[in-house]
């Protein structure tokens, strides 16, 4: 499997990883290493091997429905960089 | 060209969880700002996610409600994007493997008919905090006290074909999930948010259209607005040769329109893949028949049962039906008045009438469903005439008392007496001496019609509270 430096791009921008444009080639090639091992894995018959979710033979344990955390905003806002009126202060975002 | 609309929908649904779905904090709505946000839902560094029991068994009924097949092993996985009121940077979600599958419900249209609704899947997943875009100094404030509320996605297939059927759908879904107890379903809260998938065809065509997709909206009346207004937009383009871009449109209530909100292409690449913070959960047989023996009866139910035991029509029983405090206030007036179309009539008019007028809810009734029965049983044994009934239900909804004692009190008890009713109806014959030369030269047809004047002045001297069969009776023996 190949992987085109304009999708390493795309899935940078997706994930908010700045990429220098002089190392983009570089990056393209090592990631295209690696799926060259998952090529390799894809060789592999899987038809009986069940889909696994999760490396651990185990299943999820559930929580009673009951509330168990208190109010600590004041402890939490004291390490935010920008608070008003209770609210975490964002660089402005427009939908 | 004739173009076919076709509609599938989305609804988040926020469960009626005391905690959030993976966190141990509140999910109450309306608390100060950011005072129900634990290092869990701010994505501190470390910590984890761990599931609420009651999440997974609301969605359960819910899946048992629609006849779904449960996932017995169902996985959560990682939705990623960015935005400041989703701390992780990803979202809990379920992509390969819900625990809700394939199921379908019944839905009621206005003309009583009734269409099957294909439900293609229900997930669990968690909620984001809110964004609040005004007055921050060109800053953006954040709450996150929604954030990690326990959401159910549920998704239509796309089997609905107008504005009418959507909101139908939506009203049942509500109605089912209310009666279920695992939402409060108030849409004006966000318990229930909607996402309108909308593409046309030509008529006669089975393959779907290019759709544009209607982000959050929030009642039933603005679906339907969105909707129509959608179809308008998306028929003027393919009339004029164009084509619909695939995209997301936010509707705008203030404006009724819709308009683009953002390139899907890039902001739908979510990059799932499965949570490693969470174990697949396991549903067990001995787990899905509990709660199956648990389950009340649900609006379908009900609803063909007021058909079959009470002989109600289809658009009355659903009325009836659509919410189980006022189908249990029905069925205690059927019961105590022993009529149960008059009393889904009375239901239905008089009841919902005052409360409506008064912009109240079934909680808030004044009047006690066996009151309203006692009052209903007045009628029936000809104590009161329909009329007056209604007087009576007035004052009773005032506060002034039961049927019986406002009866009482007002004098209002239908005078049954031959001999006081026979000197009422001598007077107005008397007294309208030409009215009576024209019935008498009247035929058989007219004279029907003519004696209505008649009734009406014994009823207007008698104050409304004559027997009006025995009036009727006395006046044909009379005028001869």
């Amino acid at each position: 499997m190949a992987i085109e430096q304009d999708e390493i791009e795309k899935i940078a921008a997706l994930a908010r990883i700045r990429i220098q444009p002089a190392q983009i080639g570089r990056v393209t090639q090592r990631i295209t290493e690696i799926l060259h091992m998952v090529d390799q894995l894809q060789a592999v018959d899987t038809s009986d091997v069940e889909p696994m979710a999760n490396p651990l033979d185990a299943i999820q344990v559930l929580r009673a429905d009951e509330v168990t955390e208190v109010n600590r905003r004041e402890a939490f806002q004291a390490i935010a960089p920008a608070v008003e009126n209770g609210l975490y202060l964002v660089p402005k975002v427009i939908e | 060209m004739q173009w076919e609309t076709v509609i599938g929908l989305e609804v988040h649904l926020q469960l009626a969880t005391r905690s959030k779905i993976f966190s141990g904090s509140p999910t109450t709505f309306g608390a100060a700002p950011n005072t129900q946000a634990s290092a869990v839902d701010l994505a501190m560094p470390g910590m984890l996610p761990v599931l609420n029991a009651e999440a997974v068994r609301f969605a359960v009924m819910f899946g048992l409600g629609i006849g779904a097949e449960i996932g017995r092993r169902s996985v959560f996985d990682r939705k990623n994007y960015f935005y400041p009121d989703l701390p992780k940077g990803y979202q809990i979600s379920q992509f390969e493997a819900p625990i809700v599958g394939r199921g379908s419900f019944e839905i009621q249209l206005e003309d009583g008919s009734t269409r099957s609704i294909g439900i293609t899947r229900a997930h669990l997943e968690e909620d984001a905090g809110k964004s609040l875009h005004e007055d921050f100094h060109g800053q953006t404030g954040i709450d996150l006290n929604r954030a990690g509320t326990p959401l159910l996605e549920i998704v239509s297939e796309p089997d609905l074909r107008n504005a009418a059927e959507a909101v139908a759908y939506l009203k049942a879904l509500h109605s089912l999930v209310t009666y279920l107890g695992i939402s409060d379903g108030n849409m004006a809260e966000g318990s229930m948010r909607c996402d309108i998938n909308l593409s046309l065809r030509p008529v006669g065509s089975d393959t779907l259209g290019t759709r544009a997709e209607i982000k959050n909206v929030n009642s039933f009346r603005f679906v339907e607005k969105a909707i129509r207004h959608e179809v308008e937009r998306q028929a003027d383009i393919l009339e004029d040769g164009g084509k619909i871009v695939q995209e997301t449109r936010l509707y705008d209530a203030d404006l009724d329109e819709t308009r683009p909100m953002r390139s899907k292409e890039v902001a739908n690449d979510y990059r799932y893949f499965p949570e490693p913070d969470l174990l697949p959960v396991v549903i067990d047989e001995a787990y899905i028949e509990e709660i199956r023996a648990s389950l009340p009866e649900l609006p379908v139910q009900k609803r063909h049962r007021f058909i079959e035991q009470y002989g109600l029509s289809a658009y009355d029983a659903n009325v009836m039906a659509d919410s189980r405090e006022l189908a249990d206030y029905f069925e205690a007036v059927a019961g105590s008045c022993g009529d149960a179309k008059i009393a889904a009539n009375w239901v239905q008019v008089e009841l919902l009438g005052q409360l409506n007028k008064g912009e109240l809810a079934l909680a808030d009734c004044p009047v006690p469903a066996a009151d309203l029965g006692g009052l209903i049983a007045r009628i029936l044994d000809n104590s009161i005439s329909g009329k007056i009934a209604k007087q009576v239900f007035e004052a009773m909804w005032q506060g002034e008392g039961s049927a019986d004692e406002i009866i009482a009190a007002r004098g209002l008890k239908q005078v049954s007496d031959s001999g006081a009713l026979e000197t009422m109806v001598e007077e107005v014959i008397a007294a309208n001496a030409g009215q009576v030369e024209q019935y008498l030269a009247a035929d058989a047809d007219r004279r029907k019609k003519l004696i209505g004047f008649f009734v009406g002045q014994v009823m207007k001297l008698s104050k409304g509270q004559a027997n009006p069969q025995m009036v009727n009776e006395l006046l044909a023996k009379k005028l001869v």
